[in-house]
């Protein structure tokens, strides 16, 4: 997708399918594409374009996904190390993205 | 406010009315926003606003008070009669806000309470920019206030065709993409932020170009100073500017790798113009330092891209950082040497 695709197999993106009832609502708000639909059961097609922004793991009901959430930022990464906390962007305000 | 222009009157009081059409003081603002000029000052009051002469059945529109994101939404209401809510994100962005907890289940389900939206409209549907599902439940926002979340496209433009489609985004909708638009845009605030080092580091190069073997020489600081801080500024824009506008052409995934390859293409383009210097030494201590200074530029950008995981950056910082710690270092060693030794 738009040939920026980051580093393989690193994304901790993780699907129970036991506990999907097939809402729909990851596939609404992933903005990269990840789930799809198949047998009214939600799946991961796209593992390697998730940035772990953790929308999906907020907007399903019946929690059946998990994902480390957190800025995918050098800057932020640098941040949290010098402040001993997780790496949090220090963004003001940028238009559509963000650090 | 510039962009209020009336009042609108509900069960609950007056409501403020606001322009869609963008004054020349807004198209302003976005450009200072763009270029880092004051960027924390440009908040819109939190609370209720209506576009139009909306009424009890209008949409309701969510944003955040980052006054980018109301003028953008604000301008794609244009001929509608709607309702805006604007969050209380402390001046940011919906998606950082949302990321940072401020764009939140809770800061919605307070100004849904606070604004009294239940006395406002007599439907029970709210639209919230999909970017803001990184910080909004939608299921918790419906049990605790009764409104259910309708998550509308990623970029407030497509709201008129999000609105005609019967509130159906698009997967093109649905997409965050990065174009080659995208990026050139984002590379001013790149570009501003390193700007302190700017100064700092040009004027530390400087000042030690004045050392030769026999003392320090104001001239020699002059000239070969000069020289280096030309060379510096190119390497800047490699990793802030040009690097980004190519994202997607440059070989490899990593991020420290593309600048690592821009820095190194930008050294050759300069030792081939004899810039770099005339010693083997000083010209491997600049290969050196552009190389470390481009790659870490560049893998800053993984912060204003939208498409690098947390995972992924940590794993590249792993081995990036000491690498580009030891070129830098070695680097600075070496053209210092440079000075006094003949190589
Ligand atoms: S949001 Fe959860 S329940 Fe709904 S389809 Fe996705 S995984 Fe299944
Ligand atoms: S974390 Fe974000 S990018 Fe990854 S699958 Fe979930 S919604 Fe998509």
């Amino acid at each position: 997708m738009n040939g920026l695709v980051y580093l393989r197999n690193v994304v901790t993106l993780k699907l129970d399918q036991q506990k999907c009832n097939g809402c729909l609502m990851c596939t609404i708000v992933c903005p990269h594409d990840v789930f799809a639909i198949e047998n009214k059961k939600a799946v991961i097609q796209n593992k390697d374009f998730c940035m772990e922004c953790g929308a999906c793991e907020k907007n399903c009901p019946e929690n059946a996904i998990t994902v480390r959430s957190g800025v995918g930022c050098a800057a932020g990464i640098i941040n949290g190390l010098i402040r001993g906390t997780e790496p949090t962007c220090d963004c003001g305000s940028e238009g559509s993205t963000c650090c | 406010m510039s962009f209020i222009t009336g009042q609108v009157t509900t069960s609950t009081g007056a409501v403020p009315q606001i322009s869609t059409i963008w004054s020349n003081r807004d198209v302003l603002d976005t450009i200072k926003v763009r270029w880092s000029v004051g960027r924390m000052n440009y908040k819109v009051e939190p609370g209720i606003y209506a576009v139009g002469t909306p009424d009890e059945n209008s949409n309701v529109f969510v944003t955040a008070n980052f006054k980018l994101s109301f003028d953008h939404l604000r301008r794609a209401l244009e001929g509608m009669n709607a309702w805006v809510l604007v969050l209380d994100t402390k001046g940011i962005n919906v998606w950082c806000a949302a990321g940072k907890g401020t764009f939140s289940t809770k800061e919605l389900i307070r100004q849904i309470d606070r604004v009294g939206l239940k006395n406002i409209v007599n439907h029970h549907k709210i639209i919230v920019p999909q970017l803001g599902a990184v910080g909004v439940s939608a299921h918790e926002v419906r049990q605790i206030t009764g409104f259910s979340v309708i998550y509308g496209p990623v970029r407030a433009d497509d709201i008129p065709a999000f609105i005609r489609a019967g509130m159906k985004a698009t997967k093109e909708m649905r997409a965050v993409k990065f174009s080659f638009w995208d990026r050139l845009k984002l590379i001013p605030v790149e570009l501003a932020n390193g700007a302190y080092y700017l100064i700092l580091i040009p004027a530390l190069f400087i000042i030690l170009s004045g050392l030769y073997p026999k003392g320090y020489s104001i001239d020699l600081a002059f000239h070969d100073g000069l020289r280096s801080v030309f060379i510096l500024i190119v390497t800047y824009l490699t990793g802030c500017a040009v690097t980004p506008a190519l994202l997607p052409w440059i070989p490899f995934r990593r991020f420290s790798l593309k600048g690592l390859l821009t820095g190194w293409l930008a050294a050759l383009l300069l030792m081939y113009f004899h810039v770099l210097g005339q010693q083997t030494l000083e010209i491997i201590s600049w290969f050196l330092m552009m190389g470390s200074l481009s790659s870490f530029l560049a893998m800053t950008f993984t912060g204003t891209s939208t498409f690098t995981s947390l995972s992924g950056v940590q794993k590249e910082m792993k081995t990036a950082v000491p690498v580009q710690i030891g070129m830098a270092g070695l680097g600075v060693i070496g053209w210092i040497l440079a000075k006094f030794i003949v190589l």
